[in-house]
């Protein structure tokens, strides 16, 4: 970090790039007429790759950018300058880093569903792709464990396991595979391989013991110093610590960028995580956010209160493009291409994206594909999600009788979708999408929200920027945020529960700003757009169909304002629960065809001529 | 002039290669600097540390772990053979003691009276690097390996599988827009590294497989033909441990495309010689690429150093090839670069470069769409 200490609450100019695995992205902040506003953005590849091999070239190839595009002179030689001088240099400069595969971690824990998945809370909070959990009770035999520990390479590990007070010997079997593991980190040959524990404090002295001398350990408060009671903030401040200290600067040209830093540069994830959390606080309501980049998914969810994140290590958008195909399997990329395509043809296409990760899709054919690939990495990531964003297992309950009849048991997903307030989108494929229609589209076929949902996404992948600009200058963060980071796309209107096909699902009457009353009615299987604005909602009595349900009950009238955006008011009649799409081929593609035009997806722009 | 960073894959006649042959544990170097190796050279070795065993003495002898080192009739650091007694417990005065044998040969690393176990290591699992190219040894790294370096041509290709092989090069087609026939490999290319054109497929790629070719560099090749080959669907491009009796390196990418004229005939001329080649792919975290090395020696060499500026990118009149449909595998040369966006068909709007494509067509072109062909 730079030495010399300024107060960064003054800034009037403030630069941040976020070094993502495929682009770097620069934004400019500046102080205009007393509020901060983004005004300038560049972009260049990351220069992880060889000849290169050094983040800062990229970085600096972005900032030109900025430069160029703001008439702004940043850069003296390779050097930024600061503090700003007249219309020179900057006042603060941070950044974000998911470069270089990110922070990879193991976790582990004796039970695999209590610590094991509060140790692994903890550092997907931080902002790590966790590669694996290992746990007392995982099935595996201690060789098992050790060929797998050796063979992972993580960047540290997170060793937990234990209330305070409780036993010791299994989280000490545990350290006691880790030793003789020995493992050693992903990056540099010399170093000892950072672990945390964070279990029964009782144990701490054996754990130091079995680990002090093959390992860098610290140790840091249990993680789960009771049963019903998680405490992961010790965890993640290390986490964050020693991703600085270790792998950070164990990355080609870290070190040098670490030195031009105003702020710890904190893993991507960690920063947006930041920005979800303020967002969930600030407007009290409930959300859910994905970042969708080159090699991972992030989703991060508040529920009750509660934040979780997790990442889906594999499925993205180049990087990990065939993982994607993978997974979710041909046929389920292909329901969303709304053309027909020889599949040899369409993977090798995926195949190539892969293998030339920072190519842009020039025909609107190719802009299909990849985006109809970004709905089934999105769905995945989310079912994932779903099923760790769940409240603390082994916590029991007091119950009353009519408990007995609700058979929801401790551990239960906190994911509502009939709750959620807020569906936000971000990364390259939602963030970039040519129309925003896309991107609303992308998320609502994905992740298909139940009742009424607001949208939204980033507008140019700012949130990284913003979440660590928070940790420096909270006003400026939230005032970029507000104006020029959340772009509002409109909310989704979707009836839940069974209706045969073309079957009226929802009477809308919509009272539009001007005072014009639209009276619509939604059928089973269709949709439609209501343009309306983030500025002006429209007031809406909306009543599903017997037996549908809307938020208020089957069959249940609403009234309410529903807040519109650059795309509108979207009236989704495919169904939920079930959500099926034609499989007859011709007729899939039809239908694809006719909701694309109902929510103006695609309008292809002419070829540009060459002059 | 304008100016765009643009990565690109080098095609070098002439240069200096240089590979760092690391250990993946400290070891011993058994080369100097100054040493002249062969692809086969043993440049540096060490022992992995044996398997681990861990035995749940206090369970399976019915003993308090607090016990369990009273208990040992081995001690930490000593060897011990597979059914040779390893713990006793003292039974109840002095009569029915239980006894536990080793599972394994090993050594007894750690006796825990926390757990009750004890951890048996096994043999240590030697490893050795091999020089991997033919050339010098110019610098030694201590106790992790050295740098080999050599002089030759060095073609990168941009996705492969298998691992570090050598071989005598075969071309084995007319030109480089010709597909490689199964039938036209006999048991004349065992051991050889082929030139095989715009395309290999699975049933070429197998016959070379049972004919123990020793490489295929190819053009294309198809992205579905990899699951049988692995036996799994290749989510992430990092390849190279495969093990598999062939390399295959792809010069251009998924599908049936040419080989680039200047990597064939690059190829061609060296008929006859001896290739290093590797088809290790990471396309994440220090990007790597596979490669071909042809390390040249007296009158092959002909002094240019084709070393290329690294902080170049394309600007006007560089060599690029388009790497995204419409144009994909296309070459042509920039003709100027527009700093302003455009729109492209799909609506997305992008920073541009106006190329003249071979057959003399005009086109904007996303600049993140070209790839900059090298050339010395």
């Amino acid at each position: 970090m730079s030495e010399e200490k300024r107060d960064h609450s003054q800034a009037r100019t403030i630069l941040a790039t976020d070094c993502g695995s495929t682009t770097t992205k620069a934004i400019l902040i500046q102080l205009i007429d007393g509020e901060y506003r983004q005004t300038h953005r560049g972009e260049a590849p990351t220069t992880v790759e060889a000849p290169f091999e050094d983040v800062t070239r990229g970085v600096l190839n972005a900032v030109r950018e900025v430069e160029e595009l703001a008439d702004r002179q940043i850069l003296d030689e390779d050097q930024i300058i600061r503090p700003a001088a007249g219309d020179k240099g900057v006042d603060i400069y941070i950044s974000t880093s998911s470069a270089g595969g990110g922070l990879q971690m193991m976790v582990a824990g004796v039970v695999k569903s209590m610590t094991g998945e509060s140790a692994e809370r903890a550092a997907l909070g931080a902002g790590a792709i966790v590669m694996d959990v290992l746990a007392s009770n995982d099935g595996r035999l201690p060789h098992e464990k050790i060929s797998r520990i050796r063979q992972l390479r993580p960047d540290m590990i997170l060793l937990s396991g234990g209330i305070d007070g409780g036993t010791i010997s299994h989280v000490v079997e545990l350290a006691e595979i880790l030793h003789a593991a020995n493992p050693r980190p992903r990056l540099g040959l010399g170093y000892q391989l950072p672990v945390i524990y964070a279990g029964n404090r009782d144990a701490r002295q054996t754990i130091w013991e079995t680990l002090s001398n093959t390992t860098d350990l610290t140790v840091v408060d249990n993680i789960r110093p009771v049963l019903e009671r998680e405490n992961l903030t010790p965890s993640r401040d290390k986490i964050h610590d020693l991703f600085m200290e270790h792998v950070m600067a164990q990355a080609p040209g870290y070190k040098k960028l670490m030195s031009w830093t105003d702020a710890p540069i904190m893993p991507t994830p960690g920063a947006v995580g930041a920005i979800i959390q303020t967002v969930a606080s600030h407007y009290g309501i409930t959300v859910v956010g994905v970042d969708i980049g080159g090699a991972t998914t992030d989703i991060f969810s508040v529920f009750e209160d509660t934040f979780n994140r997790t990442v889906s290590a594999n499925l993205g958008m180049s990087y990990s493009v065939c993982n994607v195909l993978a997974e979710a399997t041909l046929p389920n990329v292909l329901r969303w291409v709304p053309l027909a395509m020889d599949e040899a043809e369409l993977m090798n296409r995926i195949g190539n994206k892969m293998i030339r990760p920072t190519t842009i899709p020039q025909a609107l054919e190719e802009l299909q594909i990849e985006q109809a690939i970004a709905r089934e990495a999105l769905r995945l990531s989310f079912i994932q999600h779903k099923q760790f964003a769940v409240g603390l297992k082994g916590v029991q309950k007091e119950r009353t009788i009519s408990d007995a009849f609700d058979q929801s048991a401790s551990g239960a997903t906190l994911v509502d979708m009939m709750a959620l307030d807020l569906l936000v989108g971000s990364g390259g494929v939602l963030s970039h999408a040519p129309r925003r229609h896309q991107a609303a589209r992308m998320l609502i076929d994905a992740f298909l929200p139940e009742g009424i949902t607001r949208l939204a996404v980033d507008s140019i992948f700012m949130m990284p920027q913003l979440g660590v600009l928070s940790m420096v200058n909270e006003k400026a963060a939230t005032e970029v945020f507000e104006k020029d980071c959340l772009i509002h796309l409109g909310t989704c209107i979707a009836p839940v529960g069974p209706a045969k096909k073309g079957r009226k699902v929802l009477d809308a009457k919509l009272i539009l700003p001007d005072g014009t009353v639209v009276e619509r009615e939604l059928t089973q299987g269709e949709m439609f757009l209501v343009p309306a604005t983030y500025e002006q909602p429209v007031k809406a009595v909306l009543k599903p169909a017997k037996g549908l349900d809307l938020g208020g009950g089957k069959g249940h009238e609403i009234e309410t304002e529903l807040y519109g955006g650059v795309v509108g008011l979207i009236f989704d009649g495919r169904g939920r629960q079930p959500f099926v799409l034609p499989e007859e081929p011709a007729e899939r593609v039809a239908k694809l065809r006719a909701w694309s035009e109902a929510t103006e997806e695609y309008v292809a722009s002419p070829q540009p001529a060459a002059s | 002039m304008a100016h765009a960073y643009t990565p690109g894959l080098k095609v070098l006649r002439e240069t200096k290669i240089q590979k760092i042959r690391l250990l993946p544990l400290k070891g011993k170097l058994r080369v100097q600097a100054g040493d002249e190796v062969t692809p086969h050279k043993v440049v540096a070795a060490t022992e992995l540390p044996g398997n681990v065993q861990m035995v749940n003495v206090a369970g399976q002898i019915n003993i308090d772990p607090t016990d369990v080192g009273d208990c040992m009739l081995k001690t930490e650091g000593e060897a011990v053979k597979r059914g040779e007694p390893l713990a006793r417990s003292k039974g109840i005065f002095g009569l029915f003691k239980s006894t536990l044998d080793s599972p394994a040969d090993g050594t007894v690393e750690s006796i825990s009276s926390v757990t009750g176990q004890v951890v048996l290591r096994e043999a240590p699992i030697p490893v050795q690097v091999d020089a991997y190219i033919q050339g010098k040894v110019i610098e030694e790294l201590p106790e992790e390996g050295v740098v080999v370096e050599t002089t030759g041509t060095f073609i990168q290709g941009i996705f492969g599988i298998g691992g570090e092989r050598q071989g005598e090069i075969k071309v084995i087609v007319s030109g480089p827009g010709e597909k490689l026939d199964p039938g036209a490999m006999d048991a004349s290319c065992r051991g050889k590294v082929l030139i095989a054109g715009s395309f290999c497929s699975l049933a070429a790629f197998r016959r070379a497989m049972e004919l123990e070719v020793a490489g295929i560099i190819v053009g294309g090749f198809n992205y579905e033909d990899l699951k049988p080959i692995l036996g799994f669907d290749l989510g992430v491009a990092i390849t190279g441990g495969e093990q598999i009796p062939t390399t295959l390196v792809v010069t251009e990418g998924f599908g049936t495309i040419a080989m680039a004229h200047r990597t064939f005939d690059l190829l061609s001329r060296h008929a006859g010689k001896v290739a290093s080649i590797n088809g290790a792919t990471q396309i994440r975290a220090g990007v790597i690429r596979p490669e071909v090395i042809i390390p040249l020696t007296g009158s092959e060499l002909e002094g240019i150093d084709a070393h290329v500026d690294s902080k170049l990118g394309i600007e006007d009149g560089s060599l690029v090839r388009v790497i995204r449909a419409p144009h994909f595998g296309v070459l042509g040369r920039v003709r100027s670069l527009p700093p302003e966006l455009r729109e492209m068909e799909s609506g997305t709007l992008v920073r541009v470069a106006e190329v003249e494509l071979d057959d003399g067509t005009m086109t904007l072109l996303p600049r993140a769409n070209l790839e900059m062909v090298e050339t010395d």
